[in-house]
């Protein structure tokens, strides 16, 4: 797989560490009523989709950036490539 | 059907025009006291162990494509029971006991071959924690052996013991261990469990689920709906896709795991052999393959197709053990999707909702486990509680904060 990095170009997915689904940058709040409940869910539970799956690349043997991977789970193939950071930011977190 | 020396001569001269199916083909009823859904080697093997163990017959085993065309035939055949944990290795050794007499149990031959499973360590730190697998698989009733170099040297001269990275140290060998002809498993369950009553149901995909007042009250599919007092979901690798459908998250993600063959050579390999600072597993098949594998990819992927990489790394593996096989020529691969648990332990247990019951999560162990997976699936499913080897394969577990991580790695499913 080549994965389209916005920042270095095509890049082989061989040189990424794969972490898992995207929701991941979306921790709960620890100090909330349901937390343990929550963290549970975040933790352990999964979608896990067969079809588009939105998830989270660690480029370890390049510029050290997390990416978000829009990917086929039944093809393989890749539609999208943004920044982690952009995705959070996105989302209204400060970084 | 009954197999002979004398039935397959007669018809080898008369252009094997006798042989016939032995298993039905009915259509579904309207109602059953079980629907399993998935013909693989677990499902067919909790239909039988049902009909067998506790008497029941009144039982459905939908199939989407045809019977053993997911793990049960995509696997590299491999028994053994070398886990730790209290949680797993009771279940394990039950399942190798059960594969020692499974031929005479469902009278077919599934060239259960007890060949030897040999881990090899390679750092003093490896042997000792491989010492205290031995102990812990001497306290399930297991066998374990531990092997010194020099004895390896004798009985497997051609390793690389003097590897400059990852020198040989000694090994831990199950004797028992072994490999069995895969696709006679399913058949060999299929016909017990044929025989026995339960309809077996191809090309019938499951679409949905009937769910009222949280109770599951049967499924459709593309042949209908059917109704069933209980839902076994038997479907390791699409758990994923399937238990959506009811509406559920589960602690499972699916994986690729690539599994390689070369083209037949002599005998050289006396039983399984595993890579213990890489990761690489091997074995030769009655045909003269090697039959070999490594990691999983380690993406989420339902394609049953793997990429470049891990092939690289599993060569890489297999040469940095035995670098004999490095003019063997790879005569095919094929990919696996495998059920990658939070933990790397399966899931043998009730759901939230009434009469639905789940069985997966098995990553890519799940082959080993398949008679003993049967029958604790099929005692769960006949008493509603849990098999007294099974009783930690629970769904809620990672809640409860009692998991079964064998190596260590938390909930981080591509490391299991």
């Amino acid at each position: 797989m080549i994965i389209n990095h916005p920042l270095l170009g095509p890049r082989d997915a061989a040189e990424f560490v794969y972490l898992g689904d995207a929701s991941l940058i979306e921790r709960p709040d620890w100090q909330a009523s349901d937390a343990a409940e929550a963290f549970h869910e975040y933790g352990y539970l999964r979608d896990n989709p067969a079809g588009k799956h939105a998830e989270l690349w660690y480029h370890e043997q390049g510029d050290r950036s997390w990416l978000v991977v829009t990917r086929d789970t039944t093809t393989h193939e890749i539609t999208s490539v943004e920044m982690a950071r952009d995705v959070a930011r996105a989302k209204g977190r400060s970084k | 059907m009954r197999y002979s020396a004398l039935k397959i001569l007669r018809e080898g001269l008369t252009g094997n025009k006798g042989w016939k199916p032995v298993w039905r083909e009915p259509d579904p009823k309207p109602e059953y006291d079980i629907v399993i859904i998935g013909g693989g080697g677990h499902g067919l093997a909790t239909a039988y162990y049902l009909a067998r163990e506790f008497g029941m017959r009144n039982i459905a085993v939908l199939e989407k494509g045809w019977i053993g065309s997911g793990n049960i035939g995509r696997n590299t055949t491999i028994i053994r029971s070398n886990y730790m944990l209290p949680g797993n290795e009771p279940f394990y050794e039950m399942s190798l006991k059960l594969w020692e007499g499974l031929e005479q149990d469902f009278n077919y031959n599934a060239m259960v071959s007890q060949r030897s499973i040999l881990n090899l360590f390679h750092s003093d730190a490896q042997r000792d924690a491989f010492v205290r697998r031995a102990n812990a698989m001497f306290l399930a009733g297991a066998d374990a052996e531990l092997a010194t170099t020099e004895q390896l040297r004798a009985e497997l001269p051609f390793l690389d013991y003097e590897n400059a990275r990852f020198p040989i140290k000694g090994g831990l060998f199950q004797r028992r261990g072994g490999t069995v002809r895969h696709d006679a498993v399913a058949w060999g369950y299929a016909r017990g469990a044929d025989e026995r009553g339960v309809d077996i149901i191809q090309n019938c995909e499951v679409t949905g689920f009937d769910i009222e007042n949280g109770k599951c009250r049967g499924v459709q599919t593309s042949r209908g709906a059917i109704r069933a007092r209980k839902v076994a979901v038997c479907v390791a690798g699409s758990s994923g896709r399937v238990m959506a459908q009811a509406g559920m998250r589960l602690p499972i993600e699916s994986h690729v795991l690539q599994a390689f063959v070369t083209e037949g050579l002599k005998p050289v390999l006396p039983g399984v052999i595993t890579f213990g600072a890489g990761h690489f597993y091997v074995s030769q098949s009655d045909k003269g393959g090697l039959v070999f594998g490594g990691d999983i990819d380690g993406y989420n992927s339902y394609a049953q197709r793997g990429n470049l990489p891990v092939v690289e790394d599993v060569a890489e593996g297999g040469m940095a053990i035995m670098p004999m096989i490095g003019r063997a020529r790879l005569l095919r691969s094929w990919g696996g999707i495998m059920d990658m648990s939070m933990d790397g332990s399966p899931f043998i247990d009730k759901t939230d909702i009434d009469g639905l019951y789940f069985n997966g999560g098995w990553c890519y162990g799940g082959f080993k486990a398949t008679p003993a997976s049967g029958l604790c699936y099929a005692h769960l499913l006949a008493k509603d509680t849990p098999h007294p080897v099974a009783t930690q394969m629970r769904l809620d577990r990672f809640k409860r904060g009692n998991l079964i991580d064998e190596k260590g790695q938390g909930n981080q499913p591509n490391l299991h």
